[in-house]
């Protein structure tokens, strides 16, 4: 399988785009928006570990069968988060 | 040119375990075959390890007063024999010896796709099991395998965080196995081995592997957590830090329910091959099993709750839960209906490792109908937690995975070892197994329905006879477990040599010599025939001379 070149250009755009989105938790943590403080921090990171694995683990580059991988990982942590959730929900 | 046929024949006769000698031939190999049997050591060795814990379970409960060992003893007893035989023997078992043994010669491959990576996984499989012998021979652990927070994280004084620390690092040979174990079987398969030509050994351990890689890193994460409460006393299980309890059992369950489809899809595996290949007959609904493997892998990851509808869980959550539980009923009574319709009108022969598929159909059925008792909200609340529950998880784990297991190593031993073992003691201690295993464990299911409580050293006297039925029953399955290591190293030496397809049956692994060549194969074998086709295979003449001379009773002299 031929290696995806990715431009450095590329990377340093990615780069400059996780620094932002840290000073942007950093900056809501700041103010007080009740319990949506951490549906926005989590919503930030979940983000920044998408550009992560979409761009420097080359996840977008990769043959599909490796984008299922993680497609699964995600989709079992759906399952518990979801049926745990079932529980706390419903007390 | 006199010397050229005399160098073709010592090239023929070359296998895995006589091309090198030595030590270092072994604690350095890569060959997927060698590495079977160092896994095979390892095991062994635990397996014998929570016997003797076992035994000496069973021994106390021989008196109502629990004479043997006290109460806190006691504890570190049933938490030993837990820990020991779930992480570092029955996980692995399959899997690791026979997996890795076979599915490169299933799928016509000359080795895994990964085979440092199994080498690395076999080493760290040992680095966990020395850390945990380490923290048993410094005191033990008292928590139950369990670990139930926040006893572990809090209150227990044992030996918690070297323990969890040592099954945090097998874990990694889990990953590992199950990544290896998916790669290869993607990507390996010989040509004209499609999906649906696979035999059902490898679906089952392919569905194995999907648990190991989506399962296992949730246990890993869980009990480091419980490590790092107990240790910095962060707030995460403990209920006076913030934390909530019942999330640990969410996460500890999320893994180890499905852990016990590790366990036993393997030995569906197992059993698929000898049902086949001792009835003569093409396995009935090939894609029906193979689907049922997958479904068992999914569906086995949605029923956790279960095991906590007396926790506190809400009544919500548990009724779906429950629901859910039920379902998992339906691919295991698919895979058992086939079996048994792979049975109908085939040419059923008794070698013994048919006895074992056999004992492993009655058993698993056994097992598997008491867990929808505790499936059922109500019945749950009245057995949970008593011997009922005991009985039920060991007929899985004993009657399914352990039968599997043996069953397995009998019929592939041939291949294995290039020997063949003596059939009539081999049957005698199949026999003595299932006998002693249902003596052991019968007993207790009544003792659970009558309100025995598991877990605790004393009990009323008027649960003593049952007891000592169970007691006696284990003694029974002791000596069914030591047969089979005893006359297993017996034939290594002076069993006569098996040839290259003993039963004769189906397999890829069966085309190459007993044992097989360092690369499984001469030259990469092209499937062209559908799995388990016995009437389309003349050249499957059966019985084969092997067999029809062990029947008959005295074995061929080793040539």
């Amino acid at each position: 399988m031929p290696e995806h070149i990715v431009s450095r250009k590329l990377y340093f755009l990615i780069c400059g785009i996780l620094l932002s989105l840290t000073l942007l938790t950093w900056g809501v943590a700041l103010i007080n928006l009740g319990r949506w403080n951490i549906v926005l921090a989590l919503a930030i990171a979940f983000s920044k570990a998408t550009l992560v694995a979409l761009f420097f683990m080359h996840l977008r580059y990769s043959p599909r069968r490796t984008q299922l991988t993680l497609v699964a990982g995600l989709f079992w942590l759906g399952i518990l988060l979801l049926l745990t959730m079932s529980d706390y929900l419903t007390r | 040119m006199s010397t050229a046929p005399t160098a073709e024949v010592v090239r023929r006769e070359e296998n895995y375990l006589n091309v090198s000698y030595g030590i270092r031939s072994w604690l350095l190999t890569t060959d997927h075959k060698r590495i079977a049997l160092l896994y095979l050591a390892s095991v062994t060795v635990f397996f014998f390890l929570g016997g003797v814990f076992a035994v000496l379970i069973r021994l106390n409960l021989f008196t109502p007063t629990g004479d043997l060992v006290s109460a806190a003893t006691y504890n570190k007893l049933f938490t030993m024999h837990g820990v020991v035989m779930i992480f570092f023997f029955l996980i692995p078992s399959i899997p690791a010896v026979l997996g890795n043994f076979l599915i490169p010669l299933m799928i016509g491959a000359k080795d895994l796709a990964f085979p440092r990576l199994n080498l690395a996984s076999w080493y760290l499989f040992n680095m966990g099991g020395l850390i945990v012998l380490y923290s048993i021979l410094s005191g033990g652990i008292d928590t139950g395998w369990t670990f139930y927070t926040p006893f572990s994280s809090v209150y227990s004084n044992t030996h918690v965080v070297s323990t969890i620390f040592g099954i945090f690092i097998a874990g990694f040979s889990s990953i590992l196995t199950g990544l290896n174990f998916i790669v290869t079987i993607h990507t390996m398969r010989a040509p004209g081995m499609t999906w649906f030509r696979l035999p059902l050994f490898v679906w089952t351990h392919y569905a194995t592997s999907l648990i190991f890689v989506l399962g296992t890193p949730v246990i890993a994460i869980t009990l480091a957590l419980v490590a790092a409460e107990r240790l910095f006393h962060l707030g995460i299980f403990n209920p006076a830090l913030g934390g909530d309890p019942l999330l640990f059992q969410h996460l500890f369950w999320f893994y180890s329910h499905p852990a016990v489809y590790i366990m036993v899809l393997p030995a569906m595996g197992v059993t698929t091959e000898l049902i086949t290949t001792f009835a003569r007959k093409k396995l009935f609904g090939y894609s029906f099993v193979a689907a049922a493997s997958l479904a068992i892998a999914v569906i086995g990851f949605l029923v956790w709750g279960h095991h906590m509808f007396v926790a506190g869980q809400s009544a919500y959550a548990a009724m779906i839960f429950s629901l859910l539980s039920y379902l998992v009923a339906i691919p295991s009574a698919v895979k058992v209906f086939n079996w048994t319709a792979t049975l109908y009108k085939g040419s059923v022969s008794w070698a013994t490792p048919m006895l074992y598929g056999l004992g492993f159909i009655g058993l698993f059925v056994m097992g598997g109908l008491t867990g929808l008792f505790l499936a059922a909200l109500g019945v749950d609340v009245h057995v949970h937690d008593t011997y009922f529950v005991v009985a039920h998880f060991h007929y899985i784990m004993v009657g399914g995975a352990v039968m599997g297991y043996l069953g397995g190593l009998h019929y592939w031993w041939p291949k294995i070892s290039g020997r063949l073992y003596p059939e009539a003691l081999a049957r005698f201690a199949a026999i003595v197994l299932f006998i002693g295993f249902n003596l052991t464990f019968f007993p207790q299911f009544i003792l659970g329905y009558l309100g025995m409580p598991r877990r605790y050293h004393a009990y009323p006297p008027e649960f003593q006879v049952l007891n000592v039925l169970s007691t006696a029953g284990a003694s029974i399955l002791a000596i069914g477990y030591l047969l089979p290591m005893a006359y297993f190293i017996w034939s290594m030496r002076y069993g006569p040599a098996a040839g290259p397809n003993p039963w004769p049956a189906t397999g890829l692994e069966w085309l190459t010599p007993s044992p097989p060549p360092p690369h499984n194969f001469d030259e990469t074998p092209t499937v062209t025939w559908e799995p388990y086709d016995f009437p389309n295979r003349p050249d499957l003449k059966y019985p084969s001379p092997v067999v029809a001379v062990r029947q008959l009773g005295p074995t061929p002299q080793e040539e």
